[in-house]
């Protein structure tokens, strides 16, 4: 259940990046995982190499996945946004491919530790349970961003533009909102919270590598649709009732049903609810 | 699309007989020893290829429906099959049956509730699928678990491999210009106007979905009693995107585009066997480069076909038009 929590909190700060992106651009971000996965990579060259402590790690990985989401928008999908979402879809795969292969270019297949000395592991006792310090770090600064988020988007500037726009990206526009820039921040802080989550990821498996994006990718993509995609608070929702799940199913059952269930999750979601837990229903319009 | 629907006997008897001369030449080239044991693979990797580009094809260009788990019903094609033939020691045709039955059924079956979801939501519904049946075979202890099935009998030969791609092409190419194709067509070209006029779009959805999965299954058999070996993870979704990489690049809609993107991606692999991750850098800028300089993919919906080579050889063929 702990385990679950935690997790489940990786897999929010995940799907919030999925949900703000779709929100905005009616894009899947099929490369939102591995964005996670260079962060978790950034986290691991700066504990390992530079020596900095996890804070330090967490920050420049966040710093520059930002950038690296704001330049794969850039460069991949603002060319597309007129064209069919399928086509943007395809993009959003190729780029996904990119970046996880060119990192096993880079820095080969293999698997690699998190250094143990970036966070010691102390476990507590507390009413019978017995809590880790990895849980409590990863618990408490995913809710640490989020709230961070919340307040972004509830109360800034920056936060209503973003609203505003994916509401309905020509009357934003005409309203004299920045919608190229407001796109731009919005790629930045879902791929800042991703990198988040990487480096989460690292400290909680103490193992990375190059294709480690793919599966928690698609269960925080499962977490968001849970949640009704698009709308920040159903991903957070969502995200925790995954982790939640997952741990419940390999504890009680097969591990190897794992990935399975995420799945399930996500088709009987699809088929009796397509919009989430939280979506409002729309009629298309002919 | 063709004006004349009936067939000219000329040009039909023409068609037959470069067939024969490219089986013949192939199968000399064989029996004879010219192509060794490298070219062989690949040759047998092309038609494998031509088969699950084309069928998966069908589901992306022509139905316009997006789908992600092609190498799952591959890989129920190939442990249909290899159940039959191994197993159970039936011939080859029954096993290839097996698969294709089985690969069209678990096709019927995903596709009946997921072909209800459009766009990106069928993408993500279909590639949990295929990773569902990957995961299902990898629990299932019969057919080896994690670890697959080894020492199948290699019972894919030339002749097999050819007569699977003339039959998947025959089929699929007089699928698309018979009335279902054009009504396939109007579902992707817009799904609520074909409706009015009379299309049930879900019924050609999930017919288009079944023949598809179907040859994906015929695809799986021939790999399985090709390579020996087969195991859950070769069916991967990334399996899926290789294939979804020669559907885009040969052109959403354009079968001729298919196998030639189908030809092209397999020597180009070939060619980078040694440097996997280049290969795969390489197939991500293809699909980013041309989702956004063409779209449409390198042929479009166009097709080469008897038009085309008509105009180059329009003299012996006698007449064009």
């Amino acid at each position: 259940m702990v385990n679950g929590l935690s997790l489940g909190a990786i897999y929010a700060l995940i799907a919030l990046g999925y949900t703000m992106v779709y929100g905005i651009i009616m894009l899947i971000n099929f490369a939102h995982g591995d964005i996670m996965m260079v962060g978790a990579y950034i986290g691991f060259f700066a504990v390992a190499v530079l020596g900095t402590n996890i804070f330090v790690a967490m920050a420049l990985a966040m710093v520059t996945c930002a950038v690296l989401g704001v330049v794969i928008e850039k460069v991949a999908y603002k060319p597309l946004r007129n064209s069919t979402r399928i086509a943007a879809l395809i993009t959003a795969i190729g780029v996904s491919l990119f970046l996880e292969y060119t990192t096993i270019f880079f820095l080969t297949p293999n698997q690699r530790v998190y250094p143990a000395e970036a966070f010691p592991v102390t476990n507590y006792h507390v009413m019978g349970l017995t809590l880790s310090s990895k849980d409590i770090f990863v618990f408490v600064s995913a809710v640490v961003l989020m709230i961070i988020l919340q307040y972004i988007i509830k109360r800034t500037k920056t936060g209503k533009a973003m609203r505003a726009v994916s509401l309905d990206k020509e009357a934003a526009m005409l309203m004299g909102i920045n919608v190229d820039k407001t796109i731009s921040i919005t790629f930045a802080i879902g791929s800042a919270l991703a990198a988040a989550a990487g480096v989460m990821m690292g400290i909680y498996y103490n193992s990375i590598n190059p294709l480690m994006g793919i599966i928690p990718g698609l269960k925080a993509f499962v977490a968001a649709v849970l949640g009704g995609i698009g709308i920040v608070p159903g991903a957070m929702v969502g995200g925790f009732v995954m982790g939640i799940l997952e741990t419940l199913v390999s504890g009680y059952g097969s591990s190897l049903y794992r990935d399975a269930v995420a799945f399930g999750v996500l088709i009987i979601i699809l088929l009796i609810k397509p919009t989430g837990l939280f979506g409002k229903n729309t009629g298309e319009k002919v | 699309m063709q004006k004349t629907r009936h067939i000219k006997p000329v040009r039909f008897i023409v068609e037959v007989g470069i067939l024969v001369v490219i089986f013949t030449l192939v199968q000399y080239l064989i029996s004879a020893g010219l192509l060794n044991q490298y070219y062989q693979i690949n040759l047998a990797s092309i038609c494998i290829n031509i088969i699950l580009a084309v069928s998966l094809n069908l589901i992306n260009g022509f139905t316009g429906q997006l789908s992600l788990g092609h190498a799952g019903f591959m890989a129920v094609g190939a442990y249909a099959s290899v159940i039959m033939t191994n197993y159970m020691e039936l011939p080859f045709i029954v096993g290839i049956a097996a698969a294709c039955l089985a690969a069209a059924l678990a096709g019927f079956i995903i596709g009946v509730p997921t072909l209800r979801l459009r766009g990106d939501y069928l993408a993500i519904a279909t590639l949990g699928f295929g990773e569902i049946i990957r995961v299902v075979l990898q629990n299932i202890d019969y057919v080896g678990g994690p670890a697959g099935i080894m020492g199948i009998s290699k019972m894919t030969t030339w002749p097999w491999l050819f007569a699977s791609v003339v039959v998947t092409l025959v089929v699929i190419v007089n699928l698309i210009n018979s009335s279902y194709g054009r009504a396939i067509i109007s579902v992707r070209e817009d799904e609520i106007a074909a409706e009015l006029m009379g299309v049930n779009p879900t019924k050609y959805k999930v017919l288009a979905f079944v023949v598809g999965a179907m040859f994906a299954g015929l695809a799986g058999a021939l790999y399985a009693h090709y390579f020996y070996i087969i195991k859950p993870e070769t069916f991967n979704f990334l399996k899926s995107f290789d294939i979804l990489v020669m559907v885009v690049l040969g052109g959403l809609g354009s079968t001729t585009g298919a196998v030639i993107a189908a030809i092209f991606i397999t020597v180009l692999t070939a060619a980078l066997q040694s440097f996997p991750a280049i290969r795969m850098i390489l197939y991500a800028v293809i699909l980013i480069m041309v989702m956004i300089y063409r779209p449409q993919g390198l042929m479009g919906n166009r097709e080469l076909g008897r038009r085309t080579f008509g105009k180059v050889f329009g003299s012996l063929w006698g007449e064009e038009k």
